[in-house]
This record gives C-alpha cells, sequence and structure tokens, in this order.
C-alpha cells in the first residue's frame, strides 16, 4: 500500500453563530496517497472550504474542532504550534486560491511576493530571484524577468493564476491544494491551467487535493474522487467507479446534473430539488433523505457508514448496505 | 504625471484665489476702519486720510482685491503699515514655528496612532482593543486649546516639567525642543485617536481581503504581513486624512500659540486681525492656504508611491 501524505481522520468543524452551533463538516476521514490527485466535488455549503481552511489552519475565529485529527506526512497539524505550522505553509504545504484576482498583493510588484516567500532560505536574493524567473518560465509566463516588476493589475486573470500556481511550487510542496483554481478563469484558460497543473505535478512528483464542483475538470485530472455532501463524504472511489458506476443517490443525481452528460435537447436543466438540510438543527439518520427519492424507513432512524461497495469504492446509504 | 502637476498647480492657483479673495471680502465686513482703529481715539482726520491712502483703502474694493492679486503675482504681499517691514518678512519669519509645531504633533501623532491602531485591529473586540477605543474616542474629542489650557496648568505650572511660554531661545535647539512638547501635544492628542481608529478601521478590511489569507498560506511572519504587506494598502486613507488636515492643524495651531504665547503664524493672523493690520492678515491667509494645497499634493504623491494602481492613473 502506497504513503499517504495527508490523512484526515474522524475530523468535525462547528461555527459557532447567532442561531446557534452550525455542524459544517462531520466525521470526514480522507487519504491523499502519495503522487495522486484526488477530488472533492459537491455543491456550494457543503464543506469544501471549511475542509480546505481547516487544512491550512486558517479557519475563522467563530470555529472549532471539537474532533479530529489532519496528518500531514505523519505530523497532526491541528496540534501543531502557529510557528511549525508557518514553516510547513508555503513549503511544503501549498495552496491555489480560487479567485486569481485578488489573492496577489495588489500593491507589491510579482518580483517582491516571489521573493518574499523564500525568506526562510539562506541563499543571495539574486539566487532567489533566478529562482522565481526559473518558476515563472515553468509555469509559462512569456519573458519572466521583466514580468516581476510587473504588478498583479497589469496581467491578465489567467496570467495571475500561472503566478500564484508557481508561488504555490516554487519550495516544491509534497502536497498542493487547489481550491477551484479555475472557477474565475473562462473555459479556454481552465484547460491550459488544468494541463499545466497535471504536467507539474508529474514534473514535480506532489500530490494535489483538487476542490471544484466542476464535474468535468475533477473527471479530466484526478485519481480519486470524493463526494461531499452537506459537511460528509458520502461517496469516493475511483475516478473511473465514480463516474462510471456511482452509488450513492446524490452522485446520481449530480452526474445526471452535469450539462455535459446530457444528450439530448430539453427546455429545463436537471435539478436536484430541495435544498441542504440545515446544519444547525441537524436531526438523526441520512443526510441526504429529504430530498432521495428512494429513502426508506432506515434512513430517518440510523445514519449510514461509509461501506466497501466496490474494490477502491466506499458509499454511505442504507440502499446498498441491504 | 505631466498632466497631474499640471491639473494639481492650476487647481492650487484656484483654491488659492478664492480663499483670498473671501478673506478679503470678509476682512472688509469687520466693522470699525482700520486706520481709526491703527491710530487711536486722538488721531487727526489727516493722519487717517494718510493710512488710508497708504493702505489703499481709499480706492474701491474690486480695485484693492485686483492690486492685491496683482502684486502676489509678483511675489510682494505689501507692506505692514505699522512695522514698515515687509509683509513676506514677517509671514516667512513666523512661518517655521508653526511648521515646526504642526509637523511635530502630526509626526508624533502618526508614531504613536499609526501602531496603535494596527494593535487594535489585530487585537479585535479584546479588552485592549475596548479600551485604546474609549480612550481614542475621549482624545478625539477633546478641543485642542481645552489640551492646551490644561496641558499648561498641570504640566507647566503646577509639576513645572516644561515651560509654559515662548518658543525658546534661538539657536538652543534643547530649549526649542521643550517649549515645543506641550503645544504639540495640545494639537497631536486628537490625532492620535483620530488616527488609531482610522487605521483600525482600513487594517481590519484589509486583513480580511484574499491576499493577506493567501500571505499567510505561505508562512509569511506575522510581522511582515501586518507592517509590510497590510499596512502598505491599509494606510492609504490615513494618508489623504493628514493630507486634507493640514487645514484642521494650522487652526489648531491658531489656538495653541495663542495660550502658550508662542511666536507663529496663528499668532501673527489674530494679532493682525485685533490691530486690522490687513496685509499681514492676507498675507498669512494665503500662506496657509498654500500650505493645505502643498500638503494635499504631497499626500497624493505617497499615496502614488505605495500604491501602483494609483500610480497608474496620475
Amino acid at each position: 500500500m502506497s504513503e499517504n501524505v495527508l490523512r484526515i481522520r474522524d475530523l468535525s468543524v462547528n461555527y459557532q453563530t447567532d442561531r446557534g452551533v452550525l455542524k459544517a463538516i462531520r466525521h470526514v476521514n480522507l487519504d491523499i496517497p502519495k503522487g495522486s490527485i484526488v477530488g472533492v466535488v459537491g455543491e456550494s455549503g457543503c464543506g469544501k472550504s471549511t475542509l480546505i481552511t481547516s487544512i491550512i489552519r486558517q479557519l475563522d475565529d467563530n470555529a472549532d474542532i471539537p474532533n479530529g485529527s489532519i496528518e500531514f506526512e505523519k505530523q497532526d497539524l491541528l496540534k501543531l504550534s502557529l510557528d511549525k505550522m508557518r514553516n510547513i505553509s508555503g513549503t511544503k504545504l501549498s495552496i491555489v486560491f480560487q479567485d486569481p484576482m485578488s489573492t496577489l498583493n495588489p500593491v507589491l510588484s510579482i518580483g517582491r511576493q516571489m521573493i518574499d516567500i523564500q525568506y526562510r532560505d539562506k541563499i543571495s536574493k539574486k539566487r532567489k530571484k533566478q529562482r522565481s524567473i526559473d518558476m515563472l518560465t515553468k509555469v509559462g509566463i512569456p519573458d519572466p524577468r521583466n514580468q516581476l516588476n510587473q504588478y498583479p493589475y497589469e496581467l491578465s486573470g489567467g496570467m495571475q493564476q500561472r503566478v500564484s500556481i508557481a508561488m504555490a511550487l516554487q519550495a516544491g510542496p509534497s502536497l498542493l491544494i487547489a481550491d477551484e483554481p479555475t472557477t474565475a478563469l473562462d473555459t479556454t484558460l481552465e484547460v491550459q491551467i488544468l494541463k499545466l497543473l497535471k504536467d507539474l505535478q508529474e514534473e514535480m512528483g506532489c500530490s494535489i487535493l483538487f476542490v471544484s464542483h466542476h464535474l468535468g475538470v475533477i473527471a479530466e485530472l484526478c485519481d480519486h474522487v470524493v463526494v461531499m455532501y452537506a459537511g460528509e463524504i458520502v461517496e469516493h472511489g475511483s475516478t473511473y467507479e465514480i463516474f462510471n458506476n456511482p452509488a450513492h443517490p446524490y452522485t446520481v443525481k449530480l452526474l445526471e446534473c452535469d450539462p455535459a452528460s446530457i444528450s439530448k435537447k430539453q427546455r429545463l436543466l436537471p435539478t436536484i430539488p430541495g435544498e441542504i438540510p440545515d446544519l444547525i438543527n441537524l436531526s438523526g439518520g441520512c443526510i441526504f433523505k429529504n430530498r432521495c427519492d428512494q429513502s426508506i424507513d432506515r434512513c430517518d432512524k440510523h445514519t449510514p457508514l461509509l461501506n466497501e461497495f466496490n474494490k477502491n469504492h466506499f458509499v454511505s446509504c442504507h440502499l446498498i448496505e441491504s | 504625471m505631466l498632466l497631474y502637476f499640471i491639473k494639481r498647480i492650476f487647481l492650487g492657483i484656484l483654491i488659492i484665489s478664492v480663499a483670498v479673495t473671501l478673506m478679503f471680502c470678509m476682512i472688509h465686513l469687520v466693522p470699525g476702519d482700520p486706520a481709526r482703529i491703527m491710530l487711536g481715539p486722538r488721531a487727526t482726520p489727516e493722519m487717517i486720510a494718510d493710512i488710508s491712502m497708504r493702505m489703499g483703502l481709499d480706492q474701491p474694493l474690486v480695485i484693492q482685491l485686483m492690486k492685491f492679486l496683482g502684486n502676489i503675482l509678483k511675489g510682494d504681499l505689501g507692506i505692514d503699515v505699522i512695522s514698515s517691514r515687509p509683509v513676506t518678512a514677517i509671514v516667512f519669519g513666523q512661518l517655521p514655528y508653526t511648521l515646526w509645531l504642526i509637523f511635530t504633533a502630526i509626526f508624533g501623532a502618526m508614531l504613536i496612532g499609526i501602531p496603535l491602531g494596527c494593535y487594535s485591529a489585530l487585537h479585535r473586540n479584546t479588552l485592549a482593543d475596548r479600551v485604546t477605543g474609549v480612550i481614542s474616542v475621549a482624545c478625539i474629542t477633546a478641543p485642542s486649546f481645552v489640551v492646551a489650557l490644561y496641558s499648561l496648568l498641570i504640566f507647566a505650572v503646577t509639576l513645572k516639567w516644561f515651560p509654559a511660554i515662548g518658543a525658546g531661545v534661538k539657536g538652543d535647539f534643547f530649549d526649542q525642543a521643550t517649549h515645543l512638547v506641550l503645544p504639540a501635544f495640545a494639537i497631536g492628542i486628537s490625532w492620535v485617536g483620530y488616527l488609531s481608529r482610522l487605521v483600525r478601521a482600513s487594517m481590519l478590511e484589509v486583513l480580511g481581503e484574499n491576499h493577506i489569507r493567501t500571505a499567510r498560506a505561505y508562512g509569511l511572519t506575522e510581522f511582515t504581513i501586518v507592517y509590510r504587506y497590510a499596512l502598505k494598502i491599509a494606510i492609504l486613507p490615513t494618508v489623504t486624512v493628514i493630507g486634507v488636515g493640514m487645514g484642521f492643524l494650522i487652526s489648531a495651531a491658531v489656538f495653541t500659540e495663542v495660550v502658550f504665547a508662542r511666536p507663529g503664524l496663528g499668532k501673527l493672523i489674530i494679532d493682525s486681525i485685533t490691530t486690522r493690520n490687513y496685509p499681514v492678515v492676507m498675507g498669512s491667509v494665503l500662506i496657509s492656504t498654500g500650505l493645505f494645497v502643498i500638503s494635499t499634493t504631497i499626500s497624493d504623491l505617497v499615496n502614488a508611491s505605495l500604491d501602483p494602481r494609483i500610480r497608474a492613473n496620475l
């Protein structure tokens, strides 16, 4: 069995709100094997962002983690001191954010920002600069030497995202988190950025945790897919299994909703009726029961567990168990 | 850039001429014939007529104004009728005192207020934040002349820590510095509160932006993030406020200079208004308006040097 770069066990995150405790994610287990790309997919509010921000330890002040561990390279990130966490951030563990136009500091030049993040390395400024130029070349930025003097607003969105990727990969991380890196970009750019990520991943051998609500992107890029719904993992398995043999009713419906899968012309795009349950007043049982058209009595009372449905394919649904 | 300076110079001329014209009209609304007040109750009509002629008061207002504006362009602010010295020499003789006072006050306020604002923003909603908040607001609401009077009473009269009156012996730097402390404190204290509130608000806004989250994700130290990455953006509104605040600083200096009997532009304006010494009043107002125009321009340029997006639009 291959080694896991990231190993999340029984992770829950709560937010204190005016209405009560919001249980954003509950008892999540997630493994990212070395050198693989794992995709997390789910609709807005399913806990994708909370999952990421708890890994990089940037949860808001009103959040707390009642239980769970996030093991990264054999150490629990949740137990690390802020100083130790700072040493991992941006070196072993990097992240590319969603909106490239706002992720770079608007008043500092690209070069300044790229050199600043190498502050731990005891090498000359000239070498740091050369390293930045090399990295920009790698992500396909033309004329990188001059780009270092540019400010973010002088670059297009696609170029800014390339710079972000260059910055994230500069220190050679073992895990790159990509938080919907292409959502703010148009489709042609999206394809280019995805190809770039895949190429660089193969070249540098890092693992990627890729978060998206775009099924096509996930299918294209990932080895393994995790489907999240309302703060829980409802199904996970190899990309082939999830897309060709979906088992959980939510995954089935999600795939039906993907515009790319619609073959005949129809007036209305398919949707999943209903809403995500209120995460403050959770009733027991299956999390998907109120939107599921196949729910049975058991779904109301018992919470289903993740069970192996097929090789490398786990589902939490009573219908599958029985 | 060049266009910016042309615009600025044009705007500056406009501001100064409007201010000077307004002041000119206001002075002539003050009751009392200046020549009569100057010469006292026993002046003969001939003496009054003589002074009026020398001050140009016998001519129509419009002509007086035109002459004054024309002379400004030549760099001539007229002659003080009482001492017969050129007004330019008088005003520029007093200007350094006021500039020292204003700059000490505002730089002191920046030195304390800006870090205080950053601290409050970083420790939002803690006890320390609330205490600095209350003190800041109390400082803002304290009028400078009240602070001037009380600090004079407490620190100069009762405790005798600092000298009470004047600006110190010329050439003796230490003496002049100790004379500067209390007046600068009186003007600066409300700015400490004001700046700390302002910096706190804009700092909180910037710290919530995405690029700060990125900086944290790259493991930059908290010091780098706050003082180099966030403050460079958060300070922009403060720079603008300080630039425009030059007007308030000058009016605060007027009160403070009177209370501490310090020489300076403010005291000169008060003295010359009470003696109806029109040329000196006009000269002082002209120079203070000029200071305002210069300070707003400087604040624009500082902002442009901090933010490349502003620089691009200059």
